[in-house]
């Protein structure tokens, strides 16, 4: 059962309400060895699963980038014995639904099976995950599409900026290029790389697990078990952590298009720093979304410079950023990096307002436990927490640690992390009055 | 054995119906005096609410000449009541944990806010308040008009197929205003003022032309009190005029439609065909056309996909889409993005065929009653996500559908049968009724295709 309630806590004398997530998370430990976070919730006939690989695709194998984007891809096009369509047939036919989905750090399946037919479903999962045929007619049919998105992504401003901005924090390091990878590092792909991606990506020492929904840990235990249990132990070792340099200033990329994209940052805070959560608060109050941010109220409020700006901790398995995005016409871009600029200083040196700090925590405490209101959401969530190394208590403290952030904490951790002097924009467009500053 | 494996599957639906039927109902409707329509969705899972109000009003009942001004009014929403400073709306509910936004379409503007339970009636009140009591500074609307440009900007002309997009809706519609772009062309939305909001404002925004919508841990009556305390009090608008948009004339002439920007880096061709939409009592043909959609162009299992993308490489990419709620006329698109060393021409002349060889050898018995079955799943998977369920609900009854129809839907998508599809068609696949259009990149870039 999901059993959120509002409560009224009094702190020496200080009121403040916050809803409590009070949510009966069970750690189910199969015989096999397998461990998931579980939230039983029986009044809907179904499960939501979630299976995470810790790695994802940063852990290409030289020169093949683009291999384990691929093999994900090629999960759901052919296993055991079953062609692509087969295998879609069946899913269908159980409307079960799979998806396959990598990142930089983490390969994830989602799944969704009713409780009616599981079993079945189940089967089905489990072949695309240990038995996957890799046909060569599905591995033309994916690398079509895969480099049919990589020719789009060429002349696509978000994409171009996103890859401009990886090169530039990241050259050589995996998290430097997309995990598309190339039209060439693609079309020479071959099925032996595709079946290493696999071996070196989905192994029994890197997988976590979470499930929501009509499922009892019993029977979990036995699904994991069947799911998983025929996966290689382990598999390829992760990546070096790279540490973020970079330097005040802009790269510009010129593309004809009207409305110049950005991006902006420079290093963040290790998701595990004792000032995450000071630093969690800083970057609501700074731009972490909704209208009432600094970076939201000076450059669209204000100013009507653009429609969305945002700024977010991204606190990866290798590398820690603070950074942010924003899109202005050609002639207006300028005058918001002019604004963004402003901002950096003004928080880094003065920190913030007492109110906003307030309304910051109200904000982030209430809104807490109305993240729990799916099954699908709740799985994803708990399996995230496994893979950021949280406790099972998380959900029970988390507001606690948000509520304990103080003025100071706000004004010293922002001291410490934003740096005006390293605050760097990569600028796809024709940005006008704005030159690239740095050769590279 | 994987013939074997598909009987077996095939041969589970049978046995294993599933209950969806049986589920508790979840749905509960009033009126108050004033007209203004109540739905309650509960889901007593977590003690969350979401609270949307829409309004029967949408960018395709805009006076002309001033296109995007139901899109620019929804942004001005937020600019502060007699009550209310300007930021205020949206500071207030993010102060209560909560969050907010609104959004406009051709037939309707929501405004939602998702929060806990108890902060419901705090919502409303605000709520109510704007519904009558929105006042504009005039160098706020200057501000948010900039906004909405750049809106524009991001949504559209940085994006060569939402350009393309545009040129083939308005070639679609010769006279109905669906072919305007809801977000306005930007010529137009360059000269909307305070004037032109509040007019709009004046004329659609009242409890007569509104539904609210409250999905969450709540009590159906507890609702309706608090809908009767802050909603009640506001007195219906008499002279609220009916929704009569200019109808299509016959289209006599199909239309074609060549877009080149040097953006585009994957060709493709998609067209779009005038189609009926589900009617109030009679949603028996969009239902025909929602499988129709399902079956040709649906997914892997397809009939695109298996023709276009599995016997023959002809497309990397290949679909049907159908959406049959709306108020007026929608349409029945096909698109398909060709294989390297595939043209256009080709591709189109292949989808053709594919639709062809689809009406002639009709309609696979076991792909039919897949849909039919995920269909019923989806029932079930739906309960899970209240907020689209409010969504679904806002969306028909301000296209002109009623709860039943709603409630209806899922048997009427049940009752297809190949007959139904195969008419339906016959029917919607009628070149005069259409518009054909080739997405492509610069001169050059096209050359360097061929040759490839």
């Amino acid at each position: 059962m999901i059993r959120l309630f509002a409560l009224c806590t009094l702190v020496l004398g200080a009121a403040s309400t916050a809803a409590r997530a009070e949510i009966d998370i069970q750690e189910v430990t199969s015989p096999g060895g397998f461990t998931a976070w579980l939230v039983e919730e029986p009044s809907i006939p179904f499960v939501s699963l979630e299976i995470a690989f810790k790695g994802g695709a940063s852990l290409d194998a030289p020169g093949k980038r683009g291999a384990i984007n691929m093999m994900t891809a090629l999960l759901e096009d052919g296993s055991g014995e079953m062609d692509a369509r087969a295998f879609t047939t069946a899913t269908e036919s159980l409307a079960a639904s799979f998806e396959y989905d990598v990142s930089d750090d983490t390969l994830i399946i989602s799944a969704r099976m009713l409780t009616e037919n599981r079993d079945e479903a189940a089967a089905l999962l489990r072949q695309s995950l240990i038995e996957p045929r890799f046909d060569a007619d599905a591995i033309e049919r994916v690398r079509a599409q895969i480099i049919s998105g990589i020719r789009s992504d060429l002349t696509d401003p978000d994409s171009i900026a996103g890859a401009a901005w990886d090169d530039y924090l990241f050259g050589d390091h995996p998290y430097g290029s997309a995990l598309d990878g190339t039209q060439e590092s693609v079309a020479a792909l071959t099925r032996d790389d595709l079946m290493a991606a696999h071996k070196a990506t989905m192994a029994k020492d890197r997988v976590y697990i979470a499930a929501a929904g009509d499922i009892s840990g019993e029977e979990l235990a036995a699904l994991m078990d069947s799911l998983l249990s025929d996966l290689p132990d382990t598999g390829a070792a992760q990546p070096k952590d790279i540490a973020v340099e970079t330097t005040a200033g802009v790269t510009v990329v010129p593309f004809e298009t009207p409305q110049s994209v950005a991006l902006f940052g420079h290093g963040g805070i290790d998701r595990h720093d004792p000032d995450f959560f000071a630093a969690y608060v800083m970057n609501q109050i700074l731009g972490a979304g909704g209208f009432e941010s600094r970076l939201m109220n000076e450059v669209r409020e204000k100013r009507g410079l653009t429609y969305g700006i945002y700024s977010f901790l991204a606190s990866k398995d290798h590398a820690d950023l603070y950074m942010g995005q924003v899109a202005s016409a050609n002639a207006r871009i300028a005058e918001a990096v002019q604004v963004i600029g402003d901002i950096w200083t003004d928080v880094a040196s003065n920190g913030v307002t007492q109110e906003e700090l307030d309304s910051a925590k109200t904000y982030l405490t209430g809104g807490y436990p109305l993240r729990f209101d799916g099954n699908g959401r709740i799985a994803g969530i708990l399996v995230g927490m496994q893979l950021d190394d949280l406790g099972l208590d998380y959900v029970n403290t988390r507001n606690a640690k948000v509520d304990a952030v103080t003025l100071e904490d706000v004004k010293r951790v922002a001291a410490r992390i934003l740096k005006p002097e390293a605050l760097h924009f990569v600028i796809v467009g024709q940005p006008e009055g704005l030159e690239s500053t740095v050769a590279n | 054995m994987t013939r074997l494996a598909l009987f077996f599957f095939a041969s589970m639906i049978a046995a294993l119906p599933l209950r969806a039927d049986d589920l508790p109902d979840q749905v509960t409707t009033y009126r108050l005096d004033n007209g203004m329509d109540v739905v309650v969705i509960e889901d007593h899972r977590a003690p969350v609410a979401v609270h949307m109000v829409w309004y029967r009003v949408g960018s395709s009942d805009e006076p002309r000449g001033v296109s995007g001004i139901a899109h620019f009014l929804e942004h001005l929403m937020f600019k502060g009541t007699d009550t209310l400073a300007p930021g205020e709306f949206s500071k207030t509910v993010a102060a209560n944990g909560g969050t907010d936004n609104a959004f406009t379409s051709f037939d309707y503007t929501g405004y939602f806010q998702r929060v806990a339970v108890d902060r419901l009636d705090l919502m409303m009140q605000m709520e109510a308040d704007r519904m009558v009591n929105l006042r504009l500074l005039p160098e706020d609307v200057a501000t948010e008009r900039d906004v909405i440009l750049e809106e524009r900007n991001s949504r559209v002309e940085n994006d060569p197929g939402a350009l393309f997009r545009e040129q083939r809706q308005a070639a679609l519609y010769l006279n109905h205003p669906y072919g305007t772009p809801i977000i306005g062309w930007r010529h137009e939305m360059e000269q909307l003022d305070r004037q032109d909001a509040l007019d709009f404002y004046e004329a659609h925004y009242a409890p007569n032309n509104a539904i609210l919508i409250v999905a969450g841990d709540v009590e159906p009556e507890a609702v309706l009190a608090l809908a009767n305390k802050h909603y009640g009090p506001i007195p219906a608008k008499a002279d609220l005029k009916p929704r009569m948009r200019p109808s299509e004339p016959p289209q006599l002439a199909e239309r074609r439609l060549t877009f080149r920007d040097p953006r585009v880096a994957q060709p493709y061709v998609i067209r779009g065909y005038l189609a009926p939409e589900r009617d109030p009592g009679a949603q028996e043909k969009a239902a025909a056309l929602t499988m129709l959609s399902e079956l040709l162009g649906g997914g892997q299992t397809s009939v695109f996909s298996q023709k276009l993308q599995f016997e023959q490489q002809i497309a990397v990419y290949s679909s049907a889409f159908y959406s049959g709620t709306s108020l007026d006329d929608t349409s029945f698109g096909l698109v398909v993005v060709p294989a390297p060393g595939v043209t256009l021409e080709e591709a189109e002349a292949a989808m053709d065929k594919a639709v062809a060889e689809f009406i002639e050898e009709g309609v696979d018995p076991e792909a039919l009653a897949r849909i039919k079955f995920q269909i019923k799943a989806s029932q079930i998977y739906g309960r899970d996500n209240v907020q689209s369920l409010a969504r679904k609900y806002g969306g028909a009854l301000t296209s002109g559908l009623t709860v039943e129809d709603v409630q209806a839907w899922p048997d009427v998508l049940q009752a297809v049968t190949e007959d139904h599809i195969l008419t339906a068609a016959r029917e919607i696949f009628e070149s005069k009724n259409s518009v054909t259009g080739y997405l492509m990149g610069a001169e050059s870039v096209e050359t360097k295709e061929v040759t490839q």
